[in-house]
């Protein structure tokens, strides 16, 4: 989706909002903008939890920060409203990359303790910091001044900052670093091979969502007129947590009806209001268990759509030429001398290799005979302890998977990862997302540089998806598609950096012959574009047919190495691994 | 005042360690890190003072019932919130859907039992608030008497052995025919049983308060994640010294001082150290 219709979803929304005022019932009035303030902080955390998929339990702690320092600079410094406001989102950015900083190194259950920790130490130092909060007492609430400070006019300014941050995070949703986020959440592991730095991007989004926070806090200063530390209980957290995992992870209207559902719910039910939080619980225990997709999954029709069946993947090897022209004569891959131990296994003993441009080379032999250790290896995700990786002249810094995309190395994995809730094209999008140019600011306005670096990608990807014959399902759920497809759906992505190198992990395993086929005449037209094929396979045929040049491994060491016709002359290999 | 810093710090300290033992106990069985632990601390409080003083049932009987009612509730808390999730792709399922339960259970006490803290009743009246006040040693005795049972249960039972075995190698312990499941479910009753003796033993500090869960949650979590998961020795002498560190900054520069302290400490120490500083190297991931 691009542009405009991106944001049909959310036209009933405003146009509930712009109906509201004609309540004229002020109590009306004070639920819409609570669900609009709620809205600007739970918009920027969608980014963080629903997208990045982080769980930050305690976001409630950047709502205090931003309460108080937009409360506080109005009372005590009597700074004017909009630049408290300003403030409060500064600190509120700052405060959200210390939040998240741990994000950057540690796994689930502990960041989300380290984000409760956060939220119980701010409201500690609220009520311990008297000479400046008023510890218990409190500090009252900024008010605006004309026209925003009646019921109303304080809600339409809401709704504008609601709309705002809707309008915001749909084009960071819907642009790289939206995909790059959902990389990260659903497979981390190909982000980095596709060269997505985890902590810039995590550290960007962590100062928006802190950012969006801050002026949440600020407003709902306002809305209260006095605030204490009462006023932000752990049941905050919940709420805004909650609401993005009933809207459904990776969605925008999804979040926003949680929102507003959780916000106005309790109003239709007084007796109920004492129980909230237990509801809010159980709905989470039922969303995690029953439906994991949430309200943006039900509203997910295109989905749904049946696929073709009997559809057959028929590449076009011609088109290559769009993304590989590699005219001069590159530099090798050499790996010399490399070892590498799991424990008390030798899973690489000694390997020398060389993956040179325009040719196909096999990586061949039994289970555990560390050809996938080797691809790693060369891919930066296993360090060796010896030996020496390189680059034409320069060496490859070992251990470091997300410097390889740049370098022009791709890589598929054995089992293909990818974002099952994502479209096809989606998924290959990601591949080219270290070639954008906006930043992400400029994303979040909607700048040309951004417009046209989406234009580019998704050209790209779709012409990447008609190389590997797959643009007939362009649009479909990633995890709708059969195991064969998502192999040729992995090569459209690697694809996508234009590699001069490209790393394939047993591409064939679970394809049809036919399949395989075509596979063999898809890799072959790549190498024949000057790229450098590695290829780790099984199918003895495959190899014999497409390859250059053949290694054979054994306990971690070369066995033989030759052309394919050494190789099945080679009475060792013969014996051992090939049988005859 | 020394005294009474040791005094308290061991105490608090040998319940955050008690609360670490249920996270591993839990961990150990299902590699799932569940939100209820601190819950059953504070639940151990709270049904202590339930069944003694509200209902006036005699100390040792009411004993055994907050301990049986913990065990209920760790079962339930592997039937609800952990088996359902195992088996799904998404590993981090089970932070939610414990997450959900644990907030579940607060929610329920704080509505049902009271948002105030209530008083946990004496138990044996020895002692007269000074260090050698029961409230003050009983935690450390039932923390004695943990560490002392888990021992002579792994070393020496067969049941323990086979937890052991689980632990270690999931795939295999049932690839021998062990009944994983059964064991599962065994372990979590464990747990709860271990963290409602946390929250008996240490009633007359902590009293009997809803609010106690989160914070029991974290506290407990913080010499768990310190040490290393699994590593209940780790958790122990984590737990004491930060017992100890807690109430010397209450008692010289005051709490504020100490939570943010401790939580400085946790987060720089496991941004140098992921595992913790005696946990496992990471796991392969490709």
């Amino acid at each position: 989706m691009t542009g405009l219709r991106a944001l049909v979803p959310f036209l009933p929304v405003a146009a509930l909002a712009i109906a509201l005022p004609f309540t004229g019932n002020d109590y009306w009035a004070v639920i819409g903008t609570r669900a609009a303030i709620y809205w600007v902080l739970v918009a920027g955390l969608n980014l963080v939890v629903g997208f990045g998929g982080q769980l930050a339990i305690g976001w409630v702690a950047l709502l205090t920060v931003g309460a108080y320092t937009a409360s506080v600079l109005v009372a005590s410094a009597a700074w004017p409203i909009y630049m408290a406001l300003a403030a409060a989102a500064g600190l509120g950015a700052v405060s959200g990359v210390v939040v998240g900083l741990p994000a950057l190194r540690l796994r689930t259950f502990y960041f989300a303790m380290a984000t409760l920790g956060f939220a119980t130490i701010v409201t500690q130092v609220a009520l311990a910091w008297e000479s400046v909060t008023g510890g218990g007492i409190g500090v009252s609430g900024p008010a605006f001044p004309a026209p925003f400070d009646t019921a109303w006019g304080f809600y339409a300014l809401c709704a504008v900052a609601a709309a705002l941050c809707t309008w915001m995070t749909v084009n960071v949703g819907d642009s790289r670093f939206g995909r790059a986020l959902v990389a990260i959440r659903d497979a981390e592991v190909a982000a980095e091979a596709t060269g997505i730095s985890k902590p810039a991007l995590l550290v960007t989004v962590f100062l928006f969502a802190g950012a969006t926070a801050g002026v949440a806090g600020g407003l709902f200063a306002t809305l209260q007129s006095y605030i204490t530390p009462d006023a932000f209980t752990f049941d905050l957290s919940v709420l805004f947590f909650i609401a993005i995992l009933i809207g459904g992870r990776g969605s925008i209207i999804g979040p926003l009806l949680g929102t507003i559902l959780l916000t106005v719910l309790p109003e239709f039910a007084a007796p109920l209001v004492a129980w909230s939080t237990f509801l809010y619980a159980a709905l989470l225990g039922v969303i995690v268990l029953v439906m994991p997709g949430g309200i943006a999954n039900l509203l997910d029709f295109r989905g749904r759509k049946p696929l073709e069946s009997n559809r057959a993947i028929v590449p076009r090897p011609a088109l290559l030429g769009e993304f590989l022209n590699h005219t001069t004569a590159e530099a090798s891959i050499r790996l010399a001398g490399v070892a590498l131990g799991f424990g008390a296994v030798r899973a690489i003993d000694g390997l020398d290799l060389v993956i040179r441009p325009g040719e196909v080379h096999g990586l061949i032999g039994p289970n555990g005979s560390g050809k996938t250790t080797t691809l790693n290896v060369i891919s930066g995700f296993n360090r060796p302890d010896t030996g020496s990786l390189r680059l034409g002249a320069h060496p490859l810094p070992a251990g470091m998977p997300q410097t390889r995309a740049r370098l022009g190395i791709a890589r598929t994995f054995q089992t293909p990862r990818l974002i099952g809730e994502a479209s096809l094209l989606e998924n290959v999008m990601i591949g080219g997302t270290i070639e954008g140019r906006a930043t992400f600011g400029e994303t979040l306005v909607s700048l040309p540089r951004h417009r046209r670096d989406e234009r580019v990608l998704r050209d790209a990807a779709m012409l990447a998806l008609r190389t590997v014959g797959l643009e007939s399902l362009a649009e479909a759920r990633a995890d709708r598609l059969q195991h064969s497809e998502l192999r040729f759906m992995e090569i459209a992505r690697a694809l996508m950096l234009r590699p001069a190198f490209l790393l394939l992990d047993e591409p064939a395993a679970g394809l049809s012959p036919d399949e395989i086929r075509r596979l063999g005449e898809l890799i072959a037209a790549i190498a024949a574009r000057g790229t450098g094929v590695l290829l780790v396979e099984h199918h003895a045929d495959l190899i014999f047919d497409i390859c250059d040049h053949v290694t054979v491994l054994n306990l971690g060491r070369e066995l033989a190495a030759g052309t394919p016709a050494d190789i099945r002359a080679h009475q060792e290999v013969v014996s051992a691994y090939l049988g005859g | 005042m020394l005294s009474a810093i040791l005094a308290s710090g061991l105490a608090v300290g040998a319940v955050y360690a008690l609360i670490g033992v249920t996270y591993n106990v839990m961990f150990s069985a299902s590699r799932v890190m569940s939100f209820t632990a601190g819950q059953l601390g504070m639940l151990g409080g709270v049904f202590g003072a339930l069944f003694i003083s509200r209902l006036g049932l005699p100390g040792v009987v009411g004993f055994a019932l907050t301990l049986a009612a913990c065990a209920l509730v760790g079962v339930i808390t592997e039937i609800v919130a952990v088996r359902p999730v195992l088996g799904r792709l998404e590993q981090h399922l089970y932070v939610l859907s414990t997450l959900a339960f644990a907030l579940m259970i607060q929610q329920f006490t704080a509505i049902e039992w009271s948002t105030e803290p209530q008083p946990f009743p004496r138990l044996f009246g020895i002692g007269s608030g000074g260090p050698f006040d029961e409230k003050f040693w009983l935690p450390l005795l039932a923390c004695a008497a943990v560490i002392v049972g888990l021992e002579l249960l792994y070393r020496r039972t067969l049941v323990g052995r086979a937890f052991l075995a689980i632990a270690e190698d999931n795939f295999a312990a049932r690839a021998l025919g062990l009944p994983e499941r059964n064991l599962r479910i065994a372990s979590f009753a464990l747990a709860g049983v271990i963290g409602g003796l946390a929250g008996f033993a240490g009633g007359e500090l902590l009293l009997a308060n809803f609010a106690n869960g989160g914070v029991l949650n974290f506290y407990g979590f913080v010499p768990v994640a310190l040490g290393g998961l699994g590593n209940s020795r780790g958790a122990v002498v984590g737990g004491l010294a930060l017992g100890v560190f807690q109430q010397a900054a209450n008692f010289t520069v005051g709490g504020v001082f100490a939570s943010v302290a401790v939580f400085v400490v946790f987060i720089v120490v496991l941004l140098a150290a992921p595992s913790g500083l005696f946990g496992p190297q990471q796991a392969r991931r490709v």
